[in-house]
């Protein structure tokens, strides 16, 4: 037991150290546009894990995720950015953008109480699409978020005078921007993860468990249904507000243009490939499909190392071959490629049977 | 009134181009309970397929009336779409039917992502225009102008769907068809070859995908490799609200989408007094969508079903 | 666990594996200026950005074949092409690996949308940036010194376009409709202020989008009121069967639009609907630019027809070059204040910038579609 422990322990500290230099390795190896990719990875980590704690927890389908995402930023971008004059600092955003996608996540969850499976689904699209619309046309009769155009010159993430758009020196090593918003994003990443973790053990993520499986016989046990969906539904939206914020910050700029309807289905399909319920695997679905899409950038240099000359366009086989590999992994691995013992051994069953 | 009347006839024809999508997704859904995501995509695919016989007609010179072309491009867009569309289904689906059920539609987006691409590498990434080889008369119908065109998709449409619920509801195959949308197992215990309907039913969809894909490039005279995307989403928005795998419902939520679209886009400035203009054409679509749901959560003609796990 | 856990890993490497080594041959020994092309090549847009990337090639490989010779040396130019999916997100990724490669120049990117939040980056990185087509005002007021555009904004395509419609056309009606894209929709709130202070009415306002192909209840609400001219902000996939619809409702006002409008495709697809419509183009007609019409059938030769923005992304290139040749380097420290300094006759006009970026004094021009092609009929000078 405690050799075991201690192993645990080992295993934690190399993965810290690991995380920790990852953006020093990857910047001096392959190039800071990694870093970025290292930054965005961590923010769609933040949002599956969000999105799992709707759609693998409670079993809600949500293909509407990407407006809480939506309203975490132009909170961010409204409240740091010359459209209103205002620039309130990073650590008050940031809970405001937050609590009003967690209020979202009410609004939408009440109306859809009633909802199961692909009902649901078409409705949280539709507010997702509701919300995209609103943002992309409030410049009228009032100019609130500045329309198809975009907010511009957001604010970059400021905490206690400390810019993490500058270069900063520390420890003799030069630390570029995308490197810093790394161990922010990171910091922010790893206590979501803690939350969402305990949030599966806990008394109300079993509770979550029981109306996936079966709402009636959650109810008959005594299980406040609606308060508990209704949870989950902000819990998960809080989460992408979180993320909206940093992405509004590290970007500085916003326009409604990238909060679109494929955004949410990318999501859906990064905890379903990775394996719904089980964070790990949501991590990993996150991580491939951010990775993947940008490492095949490289089919030319790899046609012209591997074949002597472009043989293929590469801009024409990038994205079919990204839907080749999703059809190819889920095909391979249907219940995703890390899924939770319990759905492992749900499938191999119902697979036997 | 013909403004109102110009609308209704507008929302129609919309309409029963979505219903006829739709129709692809109700009808896989009713038997899988799976949401064929790729289904807009074999849509573009049956446009382009008859684009393509079309000019290449053109290009061989082969004098035909103009009407008599544009058939022919059809009539070889349909069987290709079927096998498309079986081929889907075999590669994509059928191997994840016990899989859970989110499985399956990862595998749909990764096809509709493939379909793309793949039209995208065949035909390019540029618009493509059908040639002006169909009448374009107008007449008179109660104050409205409406095509030639615009009748022939209208009349397609009805004697379509006319045509599926007859099959679904009198033949054989419509029998086999309902029985395995009730239990694929029972079904095989009765004779039933489950596997052998399903592929008809994907056959049959994509049949009439290739059918409203070749209207929709007729009609709106342009056709891309992105077009099925947002008429795949129309389409099954139309599917939900009729209540999905209904026959019924696919046609009333198609005709009923395009009807609201239409008098949304044309009224919604004078209900609320120029505050919202068309630019939310779509909110208030999907407003009526909510509001039916909430009170009917399993579309207009859907049975209150329990939970499909 | 464990053996997932190493499956897993594997499996993450495998994906790594090919970044590393995967050097460029450095041409025939010649040092070796990279130049960026950053354009949506998947997607709805990938025709506009396929067209850019073709623009920015040809002049690579031309100015190639004279050979350009920097600070004594005879150097090559190479275009690094990436897709940026027309996404604000995916643009910032590939500015940064742009950036990352070292390249001397951007020429993009195709949307504002995507253009704004990556000029950001290239101005961090101290690398200009020319784009062929982002009309958004704020583009080239962001006070970034690396941003510049070939392309009139859309403040001074409005106002040319604005002003035409009431004085030249004569229209005291007018509708107006527009795609709520950042392009469109700047486009039409341009065009309505200039019609506004020009003394017309704005008699409908509607709104689409850029996906959108049916434009009937917008046209049949439109047709209601009476207008003499509509006015459309968007794209020529839209225009074309917008023009379509309004033959079909026997709406009869003259269409007009902007640059998105004034192309090859909107004919082909509009046919014998597209007779008779107006759109403006930054710039002169080709045939009347030197070297316009010997490019025009060089690209023709080699890639088809001109979608639209492909002379622009031409342009910008000699442009970029032009700057490194004053300054005798490809340094973009030493060549960045030289390419404000431009004065450089290409083939869609004469290019200068104001302190912003943005083309001093451009000079816009509007065709009409006669006997299925476009035709110049007026050409306007709009300042800032």
């Amino acid at each position: 037991m405690a050799r075991q422990k201690r192993r645990a322990w080992t295993t934690f500290a190399l993965l810290g150290v690991g995380l920790a230099i990852l953006p020093l390795l990857v910047e001096a190896g392959i190039g800071r546009s990694w870093v970025r990719v290292l930054d965005f990875t961590l923010l769609y980590i933040i949002l599956a894990v969000g999105l799992n704690i709707v759609v693998g927890y409670a079993g809600l389908l949500d293909l509407g995720y990407i407006a809480f995402y939506a309203v975490g930023a132009y909170c961010y971008a409204l409240l740091a950015s010359p459209q209103f004059g205002l620039h309130l600092p990073f650590w008050a955003i940031l809970p405001i953008g937050a609590g009003a996608a967690a209020l979202f996540g009410i609004l939408l969850g009440a109306p859809t109480l009633r909802l199961r499976g692909d009902y649901l689904a078409i409705v949280t699209l539709g507010f997702g699409e509701i919300v995209r619309i609103f943002l992309n046309n409030l410049n009228t009769p009032v100019n609130i978020t500045n329309g198809p155009q975009g907010i511009t010159l957001i604010d970059p993430v400021r905490i206690d005078g400390f810019s993490f758009a500058a270069k900063h020196h520390w420890l003799g090593l030069t630390f570029s921007s995308p490197q810093q918003y790394y161990y922010l994003f990171l910091i922010l990443t790893l206590a979501l993860i803690f939350v969402a973790l305990r949030l599966q053990d806990s008394r109300i993520g079993r509770a979550w468990a029981a109306i996936r499986e079966d709402e009636l016989a959650a109810a008959a046990t005594g299980i406040n249904v609606r308060n508990l969906k209704l949870l989950a539904f902000a819990m998960g939206a809080t989460f992408a507000g979180v993320a909206g914020g940093l992405f509004a910050g590290f970007q500085g700029f916003v326009s409604p243009e990238s909060f679109n309807l494929m955004e949410s289905v990318m999501i859906l399909c990064m905890i379903v490939l990775g394996g719904m319920g089980n964070i790990p695997g949501v991590i990993l679905g996150a991580t491939l499909l951010t990775v993947f899409p940008e490492a095949l950038r490289y089919l030319g240099d790899w046609q012209q190392a591997w074949l002597g000359r472009i043989v293929v366009d590469p801009d024409d086989l990038r994205m079919l071959l990204f839907g080749l590999a999703l059809i190819v992994m889920m095909l391979y691995r249907p219940a995703g490629l890390w899924p939770s013992r319990l759905r492992r051994r749900e499938w191999q069953d119902k697979r036997a049977s | 009134m013909d403004m109102f009347a110009q609308q209704l006839v507008n929302g129609l024809v919309l309409g029963s181009v979505y219903a006829l999508v739709a129709l692809g997704y109700t009808m896989v859904y009713g038997i899988l309970e799976l949401i064929n995501f790729a289904h807009g995509e074999v849509t573009m695919f049956g446009a382009m397929i008859a684009l393509a016989v079309i000019s290449a007609l053109t290009g061989a010179h082969v004098h035909l009336p103009g009407v008599m072309l544009a058939l022919t491009g059809l009539l070889v867009a349909i069987p290709s779409c079927m096998l498309l569309g079986y081929t889907i289904e075999r590669v994509a689906y059928r191997p994840l039917r016990s899989a859970p059920r989110l499985a399956p539609l990862i595998t749909a987006i990764g096809v509709s992502i493939v379909l793309q691409n793949v039209a995208m590498m065949v035909w390019g990434r540029e618009y493509i225009p059908f040639p002006p080889i169909l009448p374009t008369g107008h007449h008179n119908l109660l104050g409205a102008r409406i095509t030639d065109v615009q009748i022939a998709i209208l009349v397609t449409a009805l004697l379509l769907m006319l045509g599926l619920t007859l099959l679904v509801q009198r033949t054989r195959l419509g029998r086999a068809m309902r029985a395995t949308a009730q239990s694929p197992q029972l079904a095989g215990l009765m004779g039933v070859n489950a596997n052998a309907v399903i592929s008809l039913t994907f056959i049959i969809g994509s049949g009439l995908a290739a059918i409203a894909g070749f209207m929709v490039s007729a009609y709106y005279g342009l056709a891309h490799y992105y077009m099925g995307f947002l008429l795949g989403l129309k389409a099954f928005t139309a599917a939900v609200l009729g209540g999905i795998g209904k026959i019924g419902g696919a046609m009333l939520g198609g005709l009923l989408l395009g009807v609201i679209e239409s008098l949304g886009a044309g009224y919604i400035g004078d209900f609320t007094h120029g505050f919202l203009g068309s630019n939310y054409q779509d909110v208030f679509a999907f407003f009526v969508l909510i509001a039916v749901l909430i009170v009917r959560p399993s579309g207009l003609l859907g049975v209150a079903a329990g939970e499909r796990a | 666990m464990n053996q997932k856990l190493r499956n897993t890993l594997l499996l993450l490497a495998v994906s790594c594996l090919p970044l590393c080594g995967c050097s460029k041959p450095a041409g025939n020994g010649e040092p070796v200026i990279k130049i960026g092309s950053a354009s949506p090549l998947t997607g709805p847009q990938a025709h506009l950005g396929k067209d850019n990337a073709n623009g920015a090639q040809l002049a690579v490989d031309e100015i190639n074949a004279t050979g350009l010779i920097l600070g004594g040396k005879k150097m090559h130019l190479e275009l690094l092409v990436e897709d940026d999916q027309a996404d604000p997100k995916t643009a910032t990724m590939v500015a940064q690996k742009l950036v990352d490669d070292d390249v001397a120049g951007v020429i993009g990117h195709l949307n504002s949308g995507a253009t704004i939040p990556a000029s950001k980056i290239y101005y961090d990185a101290e690398i200009p940036q020319i784009s062929p087509s982002a009309t958004a005002v704020t583009y080239t007021t962001q006070g970034f010194n690396t941003a510049f555009r070939v392309m009139s904004n859309d403040r001074q395509q409005g106002q040319a376009l604005g002003q035409f419609a009431v004085r030249q056309l004569g229209a005291k009606r007018i509708a107006i409709i527009d795609d709520r894209s950042a392009y469109g929709q700047g486009l039409a709130d341009e065009f309505e202020k200039a019609v506004r202070a020009a003394g017309g009415t704005v008699v409908a306002r509607e709104y689409t989008t850029d996906k959108a192909t049916d434009f009937m209840a917008i046209l049949t609400s439109i047709k209601a009121r009476a207008p003499q001219v509509v006015f459309f902000g968007g794209m020529d996939p839209q225009a074309a069967p917008l023009a379509r619809q309004m033959h079909e409702l026997g709406l009869h006002a003259q269409l007009l639009g902007g640059d998105g409008m004034e192309t090859p495709l909107f004919i082909k697809l509009a046919g014998r609907d597209a007779e008779g419509a107006i759109a403006s183009t930054p710039g002169l007609p080709i045939q009347e630019m030197p070297g316009g019409l010997a490019f025009k059938k060089k690209f023709n030769a080699r890639y088809g027809d001109i979608q639209n923005y492909a002379p622009y992304a031409y342009d910008a290139v000699y442009v970029l070059v032009d700057a490194m040749k004053r300054a005798q380097s490809a340094d973009p420290e030493k060549y960045l204040a030289q390419l404000s300094k431009t004065d450089y006759h290409g083939v869609t006009g004469h290019i200068r910038f104001d302190r912003n970026g943005d083309l001093a004094n451009t000079a816009i021009t509007l065709y009409q579609v006669k006997s299925g092609a476009w035709r110049p009929i007026k050409t306007m000078q709009s300042g800032n």
